[in-house]
């Protein structure tokens, strides 16, 4: 009972991911199944960003490569190798994580603003080198034969699976994200957060830390990313490494509460469901970006700690349940 | 060798223009360490208020590009108002995306009115031919403006109050508030001048280049670029690193095809970045 109580916060994060995921699950209706897929995709791409932004205080404008990258890599497996999905989804985080060691090798020496122009350098260098890259395509990407998915139970089947292993994904990661903030390496990722130089006097080995926390945000995008374009069916640059996703990353982030286990969950259900009303509305349909916009400039200028973040202050009682 | 002529003025001389736009960001970035994320669609607005002028009322785009440093100076002041003030002092995270929030604000309207089909200036000039070379008169006078405007931001920075006051507050803000300077005006001041040199960018663009409300962008990133290859803050660098920019993708095309130019610009960015943070003519850290 007592370790229960103890991890109460990563309970109540896990119990709202199965909630927001409950209802296609139980109606088996294939269009909120749809809906729901998208906000799951957003808890892990905003989760894993949150381990680098909240947790170590380093802004990547660029995250979505990672997405793409991995996307890209297990597409490839999938139909020029003949891989099953779950290799692909493998090949896609590792080589995700690898791409953010070598990166992070290299750019996390930047501070501050120097290393957020960076990361958007690094997308678009990315974006830039696969549209030139033959065997990935080129400008117009590569399609998938209709045949893979006989493997899965056929097209209806895979779609459905699909979306179970990204509930599965999204539970994961916000068992990642709770065991980093609460080890010994994620206080030494918040202290960098707070000051990077004390940190280091402290003994927190800053360079280390600080990879191994990109490394960790890489994964899971990575992953994502292969399963995502398995279940699109095709795959191009524009789609793979799109600069207002990273940028929306940020802002489900920054909504729910960067830093904390259950903000980014918040954050992205609460975002893709706002945008969903906003796209469909008669009148914020043309200007949904400026809603957003707007949006996000309250946030920032008002309530910068986020939901979470604020409840957090205001209610110091809710902070062992609002990890 | 012709083609690496022709295509090598054409690169300078576009270079120029890239050079304004970049010292618009770098400007901000020197004076308040803010990086402005609202660059592109600035330059965007720029474009389409020259475009809006000579397409309706049939004002002349030469005239036009002054109406447009005007809408900038003023767009910009109000940006800072409403969305970097407050910010200022905050980590970078915040004021990145304040700025980016005013991005997706002036990209969403826009969108709205104008949708994202392309636009263009019909705009015939004189051209000269120089051997192999033919320079087109719209992009020859675009530099030439992009030069007088150079002249005019080094002699307002350097020769008037105003500027010196802008100096003054990118050196030490404490100090410069000290000695009297009301450094929150000028700071204002100095996002307006960054966003008016990005309207006017765009609007020079305009003149000879077909663009569309998300056209910005582009430049946004380019001027990221530049503003790195010249170092932050620091405005000849930002014409110098316009200019290789330019010549770049003058050269580049020439040897292999054109969509490599990304591939190289964006990698010798992180280079620089992670070579020389501070630009080629900066001190080194």
């Amino acid at each position: 009972m007592k370790t229960l109580k103890n991890h109460l916060g990563l309970i109540t994060s896990l119990v709202i991911v199965i909630l927001i995921a409950i209802a296609p699950i139980v109606s088996g209706n294939a269009a909120s199944r749809e809906v729901v897929f998208t906000i799951l995709r957003a808890i892990v791409l905003a989760s894993s960003l949150n381990i680098l932004l909240g947790y170590t205080g380093y802004v990547s404008f660029g995250h979505i490569v990672f997405f793409g990258f991995g996307g890209y890599v297990g597409f490839y497996l999938i139909t020029a190798q003949g891989q099953s999905l779950w290799v692909a989804m493998l090949a896609g985080g590792v080589v995700s994580g690898l791409l953010a060691y070598l990166l992070g090798k290299a750019i996390l020496r930047l501070r501050g603003a120097y290393f957020a122009l960076a990361t958007i350098g690094v997308n678009e260098a990315v974006r830039a080198f696969i549209n030139n890259f033959e065997p990935f395509g080129g400008p117009t990407g590569m399609t998938m034969n209709f045949s893979v998915y006989q493997e899965y139970g056929g097209a209806m089947k895979a779609l459905e699976m699909s979306f179970y292993i990204m509930l599965v994904l999204a539970l994961l990661v916000v068992v990642l994200s709770y065991v980093v903030r609460t080890s010994k390496f994620g206080l030494g990722l918040l202290a960098i957060r707070e000051d990077e130089d004390a940190a280091e006097v402290m003994g927190v080995v800053a360079p280390d830390a600080k990879t191994w926390a990109f490394v960790l945000s890489a994964i899971f995008p990575g992953m994502v990313g292969a399963l995502f374009f398995f279940k699109n069916g095709s795959v191009e640059p524009l789609d793979a490494f799109p600069l207002h996703t990273s940028i929306e990353m940020i802002v489900m982030v920054m909504l729910g509460g960067q830093g904390t286990v259950l903000g980014p969950i918040l954050g992205a259900a609460g975002y893709q469901r706002m945008r969903g009303l906003l796209v469909t509305s008669p009148i914020f349909k043309n200007i949904q970006l400026a809603v957003s916009g707007g949006l996000l400039l309250l946030i920032v200028l008002f309530v910068p700690a986020g939901v979470i973040g604020w409840a957090r202050q205001r209610w110091p009682k809710l902070r062992r349940v609002l990890q | 060798m012709d083609f690496i002529l022709a295509s090598l003025a054409d690169g300078l001389l576009l270079g120029f223009i890239y050079g304004i736009a970049a010292m618009g960001l770098t400007l901000i970035w020197g004076v308040m360490n803010v990086i402005n994320l609202a660059h592109g669609p600035i330059i965007a607005l720029g474009m389409f208020t020259v475009y809006l002028l000579f397409t309706f009322l049939g004002i002349p785009p030469y005239l036009g590009v002054l109406l447009a440093a005007v809408f900038g100076l003023l767009l910009g002041i109000v940006i800072y108002v409403i969305a970097v003030q407050r910010v200022i002092d905050a980590p970078h995270l915040s004021s990145l995306l304040a700025t980016f929030s005013v991005n997706m604000i002036i990209i969403g309207i826009g969108t709205a009115i104008f949708s994202t089909s392309p636009r263009n200036i019909d705009l015939q000039l004189w051209s000269i031919s120089l051997g192999p070379v033919t320079l087109q008169g719209t992009r020859v006078v675009a530099s030439f403006i992009a030069v007088l405007v150079t002249a005019g931001l080094y002699y307002f920075l350097y020769r008037t109050r105003q500027g010196k006051y802008i100096r003054a507050v990118a050196n030490n803000r404490a100090a410069a508030e000290l000695v009297g300077i009301p450094s929150n005006r000028v700071l204002a001041l100095s996002f307006g001048i960054g966003a008016m040199l990005a309207t006017i960018a765009g609007a020079l663009i305009a003149t000879f280049l077909p663009f569309n409300i998300l056209a910005g962008g582009t430049y946004e990133l380019k001027s990221f670029v530049i503003g790195v290859l010249g170092g932050l803050g620091n405005p000849v660098g930002a014409l110098v690193g316009g200019l290789i920019l330019g010549l770049l993708e003058g050269i580049v095309p020439t040897f292999t095809q054109t969509t490599w130019v990304p591939v190289i610009e964006f990698v010798l960015f992180v280079i620089i970045l992670l070579v020389r943070p501070n630009g080629l003519f900066g001190a080194k850290q």
